[in-house]
């Protein structure tokens, strides 16, 4: 009998499928450094503890399962805010669309054109990411390391008059982007950050935010609403004392989405709030998976992640948070929760707390529930028709996520968003 | 204006018929008041009218000018005039009090075939009635009812009755929970509100409430029937002697 043929290695398939940048300039280290990491951890399957919930099977094949370019009629996300707009069309930078990358308090370069030996983005580049790699393995994170083609470098110095706006349109059935963008927030500093659309048939995209002391960081996320697309996102954060760090995110449609976050507050004061509001409908597959890590003293954070599945949509809640001994005074809020509008969807969640301090106080709680039929008929009874008070209710459910948006401005556009995509849905 | 006859009803879930036969006629312009101790299906009668899930009506009718009630969806029936004040008025977080009122007032004018009222001519509106019951701008801006004392739902139930300007207003237990004070304040509303096309079935346990809000009839409800219809003297007598005497008289 011949032996059998050997299996392909998904991890040596997807390395050689990839055309990783001429090795050049500073970021050439990391780079060599995450394609060996890579190799040691190998790309998930579905025997990883880490992807119990969600199947990586069509985030490590070698080419971009196609996914159909959604003939969007709603007006662009955020276009009446004053922006700085960097625009990239399948992962690749559209200088035409993008606006001139200058503004006051803050320097901006590409990763693919950043050639010089010295740069301040080699401290970060692939670091936060490989701090990130501890105790659980990112292997997506590390390829994207690896093999990213583009991205934004953006150092902030001062506090600039307008937030930076990265837009990501899919144009090809068959895109398969990677994007890898580092923020450098010095003391002091302030920036907000908005992304927004569907980027690529499968996106895998890494954001390395490196928050000095004092400095504030806020980042408002949409991901885009083309049905097929699929994407593995990390946003890996390292805070100074006494900094803020607020993300949010919100997701409608996606075949498969993963997003990861990786928090690390490393000095005292600190607060890092993350929070994420997803509505999926039919084939969706939404995976919220948090790392926050307190390793000092007197610092808040808080995990607000809301979910409404319809006609058997999934989600998904993994969130962890680790309090290191010594960091007393920790304040830990974590809360996932999910809204089935019918039996056929499911929401899968495994919060976590680990403390080695003794003077903390965490909280965290986990539900899923259906429509609460005693505010329905409450609504009813006023004369609002069934349909607009169910979506009342399930904006209402969002609301806890969405009040995270510091500006009233955004928080409206989202919510208006969501308003929307529940009034497509009803008849 | 309300007219139901031989209403019997059941709970869905279980066989146990609560309503036996209900018939109450309530003509615009009147109060009625239906007292009755626990248990007599007072709350159901106000459930099953204004639509609520969860009960099989067995046999009889309920009409609203003729409308067939009993057919209607709940927020049709809002539309067409019918207003219950909830005994426990529900907490919905993350939806603005003023954006909840303005919605339902849309909706039924929308339903009617009437203009909606824009937002300017609403906050003017709402401003105004919030005024005369003592409710301040922040319970406006609050979400539905979250942190209310228990005066303050009440109070919240009759500003939306007076937004809503329905024909039938149906009052449940309105007075639970409530100290004299926030009786008063609650009664006041419900008072400005009488006039001659407008009904109302204010559901108590207590004569105490119907001090401030005078009926004109007193019905006095036991189980799932209504045993005795008299005079505002009727709600005296259950003050004074408890609805043992009464009970024992017509059973």
């Amino acid at each position: 009998m011949a032996a059998p043929a050997p299996k392909e290695n998904p991890t040596e398939a997807m390395l050689a499928s990839r055309k990783i940048p001429a090795a050049k300039g500073w970021s050439t280290a990391a780079r060599e450094d995450a394609v060996a990491r890579l190799r040691r951890m190998g790309l998930p399957d579905r025997r990883d503890e880490y992807w119990k919930f969600t199947r990586p099977d069509s985030l490590i094949q070698p080419d971009a399962p196609r996914a159909a370019v959604l003939a969007n009629d709603e007006p662009p996300l955020f276009d009446q805010v004053d922006r700085l707009k960097i625009v990239f069309v399948d992962g690749v930078f559209d200088a035409q669309a993008s606006d001139d990358l200058s503004l006051e308090g803050l320097s901006i370069e590409r990763l693919a054109v950043s050639d010089s030996d010295l740069h301040w983005a080699r401290d970060i580049y692939g670091v936060l990411e490989t701090r990130g790699q501890t105790p659980v393995d990112r292997p997506l994170a590390a390829l994207n390391t690896a093999c990213a083609t583009d991205g934004v470098l953006i150092h902030v110095t001062g506090t600039p008059s307008k937030p930076v706006s990265l837009i990501y349109r899919h144009m090809s059935e068959t895109s398969d982007a990677i994007l890898h963008h580092c923020i450098k927030l010095d003391a002091g500093a302030e920036l907000t950050v908005l992304e927004n659309g569907p980027a690529a048939a499968r996106f895998n995209k890494v954001m390395e935010v490196d928050v000095a002391d004092g400095a504030s960081f806020h980042h408002i996320r949409a991901q885009g609403r083309d049905h097929e697309r699929r994407a593995a996102t990390h946003l890996f954060a390292r805070l100074g004392s006494a900094s803020h760090f607020k993300s949010f995110t919100m997701t409608v449609n996606g075949v498969l989405t993963r997003n990861e976050a990786v928090i690390e507050l490393t000095g005292d004061d600190a607060s890092a709030h993350i929070a994420g509001a997803c509505v999926g409908d039919g084939e969706f597959h939404h995976d919220d998976t948090v790392f926050i890590t307190h390793d000092a003293v007197n610092c808040e954070s808080r995990q607000v992640f809301k979910k409404v599945l319809r006609n058997g949509a999934t989600g998904v809640f993994q969130g962890k948070i680790l309090v290191k001994a010594g960091a007393q005074k920790t304040d830990g809020y974590q809360i996932s929760q999910s809204l089935l509008l019918d039996g056929d969807s499911q929401f899968l969640a495994k919060p976590e707390l680990e403390i080695y301090a003794d003077d903390v106080a965490c909280s965290h709680g986990s539900t899923s529930g259906a429509i609460d039929e005693e505010a329905l008929f409450y609504l009813r009874a006023r004369g609002v028709p069934k349909g607009e008070a169910t979506d009342m209710l399930t904006l209402s459910f969002l609301a806890e996520a969405v009040e995270e948006i510091a500006s009233d401005t955004l928080k409206e556009e989202i919510n208006a968003r969501l308003e929307s995509w529940l009034n497509r849905r009803r008849s | 204006m309300l007219s139901i006859k031989n209403l019997n009803v059941k709970l869905e879930e279980e066989d146990k018929q609560i309503l036996k036969g209900v018939n109450l006629e309530v003509e615009a312009g009147k109060v009625h008041a239906i007292m009755g101790p626990n248990g007599s299906g007072k709350s159901t009668l106000s459930y099953v009218l204004s639509g609520k899930d969860g009960y099989e009506v067995m046999e009889g009718s309920a009409t609203l000018e003729g409308e067939d009630l009993l057919e209607m969806e709940p927020e049709e029936r809002a539309a067409a005039g019918l207003f219950l004040a909830f005994q426990y008025p529900v907490e919905i977080p993350g939806v603005g009090n003023m954006t909840f009122l303005r919605t339902a007032v849309n909706a039924q004018r929308k339903a009617r075939g009437e203009e909606e009222m824009s937002a300017a001519e609403f906050l003017k509106v709402v401003r105004a009635k919030a005024k005369d019951l003592k409710i301040d701008a922040d319970m406006l801006k609050r979400p539905v009812n979250m942190g209310f004392s228990g005066g303050e739902k009440k109070r919240n139930e009759i500003l939306q009755m007076a937004m809503l300007e329905p024909k039938m207003c149906i009052l449940d237990e309105t007075d639970s929970g409530l100290d004299v004070d926030a009786m008063k304040l609650v009664a006041e509303g419900v008072n400005a509100l009488r006039s001659e096309g407008r009904g109302f079935l204010v559901i108590t346990h207590y004569q105490r409430l119907l001090d401030h809000i005078k009926p004109d009839v007193v019905h006095i409800m036991a189980d799932g029937r209504i045993v005795k219809t008299g005079g505002p003297e009727l709600a005296l007598e259950v003050e004074n002697n408890g609805y043992a005497d009464i009970l024992a008289e017509v059973m």
